[in-house]
C-alpha cells in the first residue's frame, strides 16, 4: 500500500515538474532585423533564424543571433557587415538576457496583447550593454507574438565607422524584432 | 528504506532541473549542431592583381573593372617614372550569375585584343559539417587580337588571331589575414612568332594576400611559365601591390612587369623584367553594382 502511494507521488511530482517545463516558450526562427538610414544609403539587414526562450514563470527572455544569417538586398552590404562592422568570424554570435520586469501583468493563460517591459543586456561584437526597452506580447491559444523595436548605437559596441562611409552607416540603428514562441516540451 | 532512498534521489534530480533552468534558458533549445558554412571574403575582389582569384562575384553583381598601367618606372624623373606613359587600359565586365559561375569580357589597348572567360567553382570551401579544406575553381577565357596584320601580303586567317587559355585555382583562405592560392595554367596560340615559341604554354603561379587591416590588404602574384621562350626575351610576370577598399569600390594599386591585362598576354608575352627595373605602375578599379536584388 504504502509502495502504491509512494509511486502516486512520484508520478504528481513529475507531472508537475512537466507543467513547469510548459510555462517556457520557445523559437527558433524568430526575426530581427536592423535598419539604419544614412544621408546617402539605407541599409537593412533581415535575419530569420533567431533563438529566443522565455520563462513566463520567472519572466526570463533570451535571444541569440548568428550574426552571419544576416541578409541585405546588397551582397556587397553583407560582405562589408561581416568583414569590416561586425567581425563575424571573431563575434559570430549576438545574445541578449535580460527580464520582462512587469511579468506579473501579463497572463500567459489568457489571449490577449500585452505591453511587456524589457531590461536586461546586450551582447554584439563582443560588447555587452544594457538595454532597456518595451515591447508588444499577443498571446493567442497558448503561442507568443513578441514585438519590439529599439534603437542602439554602433559606437556603444565598438564597431567603428570609417569618415569615409560618414554619410552612408548611420551610428544609430533601429532593431525590431518580430518572434512567434511557442510551448516548450521538454 | 530502499524506497525512502529512491525518493530522496528523485527529488534531488527534481530540484536540480529547476535550479538549471534559471541561469540560461538558450541551453533548453539546442542549436542544430555546427551547420555547414562557406567561406567568402578571401580575396577583395575576383583577382588577385593579375591573376583570378579563389573569390567569386555573388549572384545579381556586376563588376566593372578598370585596369591601367602607367609606362616604365626606369624612364627616370623625365619620364616622371611612367606616369607619362605609354600607359595601356582594359575595360572589362564581370557579372556574376549564380553562388558558383561567373563570366567576364575585356577590352586591352595592348595588340588592340578582346577576352572572355567563364568561370566555375567546383568545391566552395567551407566550416562545419562536411566541411572543405580549399575551394577548387576552374576557368576558361579565349582571346581574340583585332590589331592590323604587321604583314597583310601573306595569307591570314581569322583563327590566326584567337587564343585559349585554361585555369585551375586552388585556394584557401587560412584565416581573416591570409589566402593563399595555386593556380596551374595552359595557354593555347593558334598563331606563335616563331617556330620556336611552343603553341601551348603550361604556367604554374602562386597569389596570396596578406590583410593589414579592415580595409587594407597586401597582395603579390607571380607565374613560371615552364615552356617560356626565353630566347625571345620573355619573362615570368610578378605583381606585386595593395588593394583599398573604400565601400563600392576596391582599388589595387600595384608594380608589374606586364603591360598585358589578359592571361594570354600576361604569361606569353611579358617582354620586362623586374631585375632590370624594367616595371610598371598601375591600378585597377574595381566597381560593383548590383544589378539584381536579393528578395526578401
Amino acid at each position: 500500500m504504502l509502495k502504491k502511494n509512494i509511486i502516486v507521488v512520484m508520478a504528481v511530482v513529475l507531472m508537475t515538474s512537466i507543467s513547469f517545463a510548459q510555462d517556457k516558450f520557445y523559437t527558433k526562427t524568430g526575426k530581427i532585423s536592423f535598419y539604419s538610414k544614412a544621408p546617402l544609403e539605407e541599409i537593412e539587414g533581415k535575419n530569420k533564424t533567431v533563438t529566443a526562450v522565455i520563462d513566463s514563470k520567472t519572466g526570463a527572455i533570451q535571444f541569440a543571433v548568428q550574426m552571419k544569417g544576416f541578409e541585405f538586398e546588397k551582397q556587397l552590404m553583407q560582405q562589408h557587415f561581416n568583414e569590416n562592422y561586425v567581425e563575424s568570424d571573431k563575434y559570430p554570435r549576438s545574445e541578449f538576457k535580460g527580464t520582462i520586469t512587469n511579468n506579473s501583468d501579463i497572463n500567459y493563460k489568457k489571449d490577449g496583447t500585452y505591453t511587456a517591459k524589457v531590461k536586461g543586456q546586450l551582447t554584439i561584437h563582443g560588447v555587452t550593454k544594457n538595454v532597456e526597452t518595451t515591447g508588444t506580447f499577443k498571446i493567442n491559444g497558448g503561442k507568443i507574438d513578441a514585438n519590439s523595436s529599439f534603437n542602439v548605437f554602433i559606437s556603444d559596441y565598438n564597431i567603428k565607422i570609417p569618415s569615409i562611409v560618414k554619410d552612408k552607416v548611420s551610428n544609430s540603428i533601429k532593431i525590431t524584432v518580430d518572434c512567434d514562441l511557442e510551448p516548450l516540451k521538454s | 528504506m530502499k524506497i525512502k532512498t529512491c525518493l530522496l534521489f528523485f527529488f534531488a534530480l527534481e530540484g536540480k532541473a529547476f535550479s538549471q533552468d534559471t541561469t540560461n534558458l538558450l541551453n533548453l533549445v539546442r542549436e542544430n549542431g555546427p551547420k555547414k558554412e562557406y567561406v567568402y571574403n578571401a580575396f577583395k575582389s575576383s583577382r588577385v592583381i593579375m591573376a583570378h582569384s579563389m573569390e567569386m562575384l555573388r549572384p545579381g553583381v556586376l563588376d566593372f573593372r578598370i585596369l591601367h598601367r602607367f609606362g616604365r618606372v626606369n624612364g627616370g624623373a623625365y619620364e616622371f617614372f611612367g606616369l607619362d606613359g605609354p600607359a595601356t587600359v582594359r575595360l572589362g565586365l564581370d557579372y556574376g550569375i549564380a553562388e558558383d559561375l561567373m563570366v567576364g569580357i575585356g577590352r586591352s589597348t595592348f595588340n588592340k585584343e578582346l577576352d572572355g572567360f567563364v568561370k566555375y567553382r567546383l568545391i566552395h570551401q567551407s566550416t562545419g559539417q562536411k566541411a572543405s579544406p580549399v575551394s577548387l575553381i576552374a576557368i576558361a577565357g579565349s582571346t581574340l587580337t583585332t590589331i592590323k596584320w604587321s604583314d597583310p601580303t601573306r595569307p591570314n586567317y581569322f583563327s590566326s588571331r584567337v587564343a585559349y587559355y585554361g585555369q585551375a585555382i586552388l585556394g584557401r583562405k587560412f584565416s581573416e589575414a591570409l589566402t593563399l592560392q595555386l593556380m596551374p595554367s595552359i595557354v593555347h596560340r593558334n598563331l606563335v612568332p616563331t617556330e620556336q615559341d611552343p603553341n601551348d604554354l603550361v604556367a604554374v603561379g602562386v597569389g596570396g594576400r596578406i590583410k593589414l587591416s579592415h580595409r587594407v590588404s597586401f597582395n603579390v602574384d607571380y607565374h613560371y611559365v615552364v615552356n617560356q621562350n626565353d630566347a625571345a626575351g620573355f619573362h615570368n610576370p610578378l605583381s606585386v601591390g595593395f588593394d583599398l577598399e573604400t565601400g563600392g569600390h576596391v582599388f589595387q594599386l600595384h608594380f608589374t612587369n606586364s603591360k598585358g591585362m589578359n592571361e594570354r598576354a600576361f604569361l606569353a608575352a611579358t617582354e620586362y623584367d623586374w631585375g632590370k627595373g624594367d616595371i610598371f605602375f598601375g591600378f585597377n578599379i574595381s566597381r560593383s553594382f548590383q544589378i539584381k536584388k536579393k528578395k526578401g
